[in-house]
């Protein structure tokens, strides 16, 4: 079915033909219009799912937690400061091996309470054993939540899937989208250690020092795996519905000399600075970074890199310029852009890449 | 592309007058994008959304600064918004009102959506609908087809009244 | 000074760099309006100060997100006043249903109708025998500013809760707020009393509502959000309110 719809109601949409079994969310500017489609899809029985009105973030984890661990498919939504008050279950919720997918709108931190897109809350919680996915198109946010229950339940897997996309700038944008019969793509979910009465097990009691490490050895050790999982599922996506995804989306990379690297909606603009700045005779690349956790690998080496950090880590620097340094080894010019809804155009990108100065990280509209 | 800016203020459907535009444009086969740009929900407040229309597919997601089309649902927002700044030289305005409105240096429209709205009581908390009325009005601009303005207002609205008031616009407003 | 956690008021005190207000206003996380109370009002008291600390909120983060840091202050005794403005729903983004939305009520998240019924608040804070607490309505201003300043001048933990109708949420024409307000209040679907020291007061807008309310039906008619109501929720909205008036008024004469 081709329409036209915004980057929330293509996540919910995407929900609505996964079938999850229970939804627990908690209303949050600007992931509300998520949680209303599927209180809507329900209210006209379009989706048969518990839903949860639950009282805080912490709860909505809480109780995706429990319905997890019972054993069935579960969603939930939030943002910014809804992330972070849940951030405990976060992490508990890797850590109990649970396939719990997650939307989250991507949304700058208080205090200033801001509204608008900023990366820093998903990357608050890249150590929790979560994989992330950012988006970067309407039709993107639909197909990757889709993607995203198939390789979190994967038995290679069994981890959740958070899936990024813009506040505003991508939830809220009206862009086409085609949806599908989802078929067979999403097997049944079997979680094999579900709670089971006939088969009394004790679900994470004190552990000690000297088992403790070894659960932690197994989230890496399937994080690990689920790059091949992510590979699989996004090879079959293409195979069935036509559209192919990557752990980046590379735009005019082949013979560019540099390369933008960013992430969410930045990475499509990025694309029309990219045309601009090829029209003066610049070979300009674009690199739009889409798997964050677990991180890919990536091809920059002999290229000049600009990386546009919609985020920062005080004390320490941009979060994805920081992570390719250490991954790749390769240096960059780290532009720090877009906090809290900053806007940001191609042509500001163009100019980046322009007075890009190699080794150094700018701050967008600071003057020294 | 052809870019609209929709000034209007919160509460009176200015995000949807958007959406239904961009839906409208898109079953005419183009590439459309519609986004608004929120403060927090504030009804009263200057409100103000875009729509990117093109036959080519669309990667720009910063505001509009350029647009070719100027709307102005709420006259008021005048008194305390620019509504005309880095409007196109001979872009369009369409204006929600009664009586003319001179913009020297820019082709300029007016249509009473308020009124088309008011006699077919189309109105929601005391608020007239003027977005499906000036979807008529879009139309006979040209921005999009009168058929998909009429089937993007199905697709949004049950009420048939919504059709009503487009065709109406569309009647009224003087080319 | 007040404390205000998200909520509407977080967009009507206006945004940087102007503020609406002529008090000290703090804005913290949803769900930790009342511990941060706690911590500043104890801050001035180690000062020998007796500035006023309110924390003002609305009641998806009070009953909801906020209970538990409401609980605790209340719990320990602290030195606030704690005002909960009560639109019955989350109404700053964009009107989904709360623990306060009553039954019937059509919200975004309740798209039939809630089938549950409004948390009792006032209840949850008796539990904690507060020296003050009140209801009040924007309806009546005057009442609701006697409140405020009898509670002001009690030491402890006081708490004023208020019911604030909310045009587009409530889904009438906004000339109406005062009037939906006062239909509350005749109906008895809203009673102001005050607490004092576990004496309860029946207020004067009420005193008629208590001994004649009028039925619900102009109230629930009124509002848009009541549009899918059932003829038997009403009926229970209509009991629920019966039972309320009957237990204020045995409470206020003393029967147990």
């Amino acid at each position: 079915m081709l329409t036209i719809a915004t980057g929330n109601k293509a996540v919910a949409a995407a929900v609505k033909e996964a079938k999850p079994a229970v939804v627990a969310a908690y209303p949050i500017t600007p992931q509300t219009e998520i949680i209303e489609q599927i209180a809507n899809y329900v209210a006209t029985k379009e989706l048969d799912t518990e839903y949860i009105p639950v009282e805080s973030e912490h709860s909505a984890m809480a109780a995706c937690i429990g319905a997890a661990a019972a054993g069935v498919r579960t969603f939930t939504a939030t943002s910014s400061h809804g992330l972070l008050y849940m951030h405990e279950m976060v992490h508990w919720a890797a850590g109990a091996r649970l396939p719990i997918v997650m939307a989250n709108v991507n949304r700058a931190l208080g205090p200033g309470w801001n509204i608008w897109a900023e990366h820093t809350d998903a990357f608050s919680q890249r150590d929790t054993g979560w994989l992330q996915v950012f988006v970067g198109t309407v039709q993107e946010a639909y197909d990757a939540t889709l993607m995203a229950f198939r390789i979190a339940e994967d038995e290679r897997v069994v981890l959740p899937v958070m899936v990024n996309l813009d506040g505003f700038s991508l939830s809220h944008i009206m862009q086409s989208l085609e949806t599908v019969e989802i078929g067979n793509f999403i097997p049944p979910h079997h979680l094999t250690h579900a709670l089971d009465v006939n088969n009394p097990m004790g679900y994470g009691p004190m552990t000690g020092p000297k088992d403790y490490f070894r659960f932690r050895w197994d989230i890496e050790r399937s994080i690990r795996d689920a790059r091949t999982v992510i590979q699989e599922t996004e090879e079959e996506f293409a195979r069935r519905f036509g559209r192919k995804y990557g752990p980046t989306e590379d735009y005019r990379c082949e013979d560019a000399e540099v390369v933008v690297v960013s992430v969410g909606t930045l990475g499509k603009e990025a694309e029309v600075a990219v045309d601009v700045l090829r029209k003066e005779g610049v070979k300009a690349g674009s690199m739009r970074l889409r798997w964050f956790r677990p991180f890919p690998d990536l091809d920059l080496k002999g290229r000049e890199v600009v990386v546009i950090d919609r985020d920062y880590s005080f004390g320490f620097g941009g979060v994805v310029a920081a992570s390719i340094r250490a991954k790749t080894g390769v240096e960059c010019y780290n532009v720090i852009a877009g906090l809290g809804g900053q806007e940001v155009t191609y042509d500001d990108i163009a100019e980046f890449v322009r007075t890009r100065r190699i080794g150094e990280e700018m701050w967008f509209g600071v003057s020294e | 592309m052809y870019e609209i800016r929709i000034h209007s203020r919160g509460g009176q459907g200015g995000v949807t007058a958007a959406r239904l535009l961009a839906l409208a444009a898109f079953r005419d086969g183009k590439y459309a994008t519609a986004c608004p740009f929120y403060g927090a929900e504030r009804r009263g407040a200057p409100v103000v959304s875009f729509v990117r229309i093109d036959d080519l597919p669309i990667k720009v997601y910063s505001q509009i600064r350029s647009p070719d089309m100027v709307v102005v649902l709420d006259a008021s927002v005048m008194d305390t918004v620019d509504v005309l700044q880095g409007l196109k030289p001979g872009g369009t305005v369409v204006i929600n009102s009664e009586k003319p409105h001179e913009f020297p240096g820019f082709a300029s429209y007016n249509v009473d959506l308020t009124g088309i709205a008011l006699a077919e009581n189309l109105a929601i908390a005391g608020t007239p609908i003027v977005n499906t009325p000036f979807l008529g009005a879009a139309a006979k601009l040209g921005i999009v087809s009168v058929e998909s303005a009429k089937q993007a207002i199905r697709e949004m609205f049950s009420d048939e009244r919504n059709v009503k008031v487009a065709e109406a616009a569309y009647e009224e407003m003087v080319i | 000074m007040l404390v205000i956690p998200a909520c509407c008021t977080s967009v009507i005190q206006g945004m940087y760099p102007n503020t609406a207000f002529n008090v000290p206003v703090y804005n913290i996380a949803f769900a930790a309006a009342a511990a941060c109370a706690s911590g500043m009002s104890r801050a001035f008291r180690s000062q020998g100060k007796k500035t006023n600390v309110i924390a003002y909120a609305g009641d998806g983060g009070t009953i909801d997100i906020g209970i538990q840091a409401l609980s605790g202050a209340f719990e320990r005794g602290t030195d606030f006043l704690y005002i909960c403005y009560d639109n019955e729903a989350y109404g700053n983004t964009g009107m989904q249903r709360s623990g306060a939305t009553p039954l019937g009520a059509l919200t975004t998240t309740t798209p039939v109708g809630k089938t549950e019924f409004k948390k009792d608040l006032d209840a949850i804070v008796a539990a904690h025998n507060p020296p003050y607490m009140a209801t009040a309505s924007s309806a009546y201003p005057l009442d609701l500013y006697k409140k405020v300043k009898k509670a002001l001048s009690i030491p402890g933990p006081k708490f004023i809760h208020i019911m604030a109708p909310c045009p587009p949420g409530w889904r009438y024409d906004s000339d109406r707020t005062i009037e939906i307000g006062k239909l509350a209040v005749k109906t008895g679907m809203w009673v102001l009393w005050e607490r004092e020291y576990g004496k309860l007061t029946v207020s004067g807008p009420s005193k008629t509502a208590m001994k004649k309310p009028q039925p619900i039906d102009e109230y629930i008619k009124a509002q848009g959000r009541f549009k899918a109501a059932t003829p038997a929720q009403i009926a229970e909205l209509q009991q629920a309110v019966e039972q309320n008036i009957e237990r204020i008024r045995k409470e206020e004469e003393g029967i147990c």
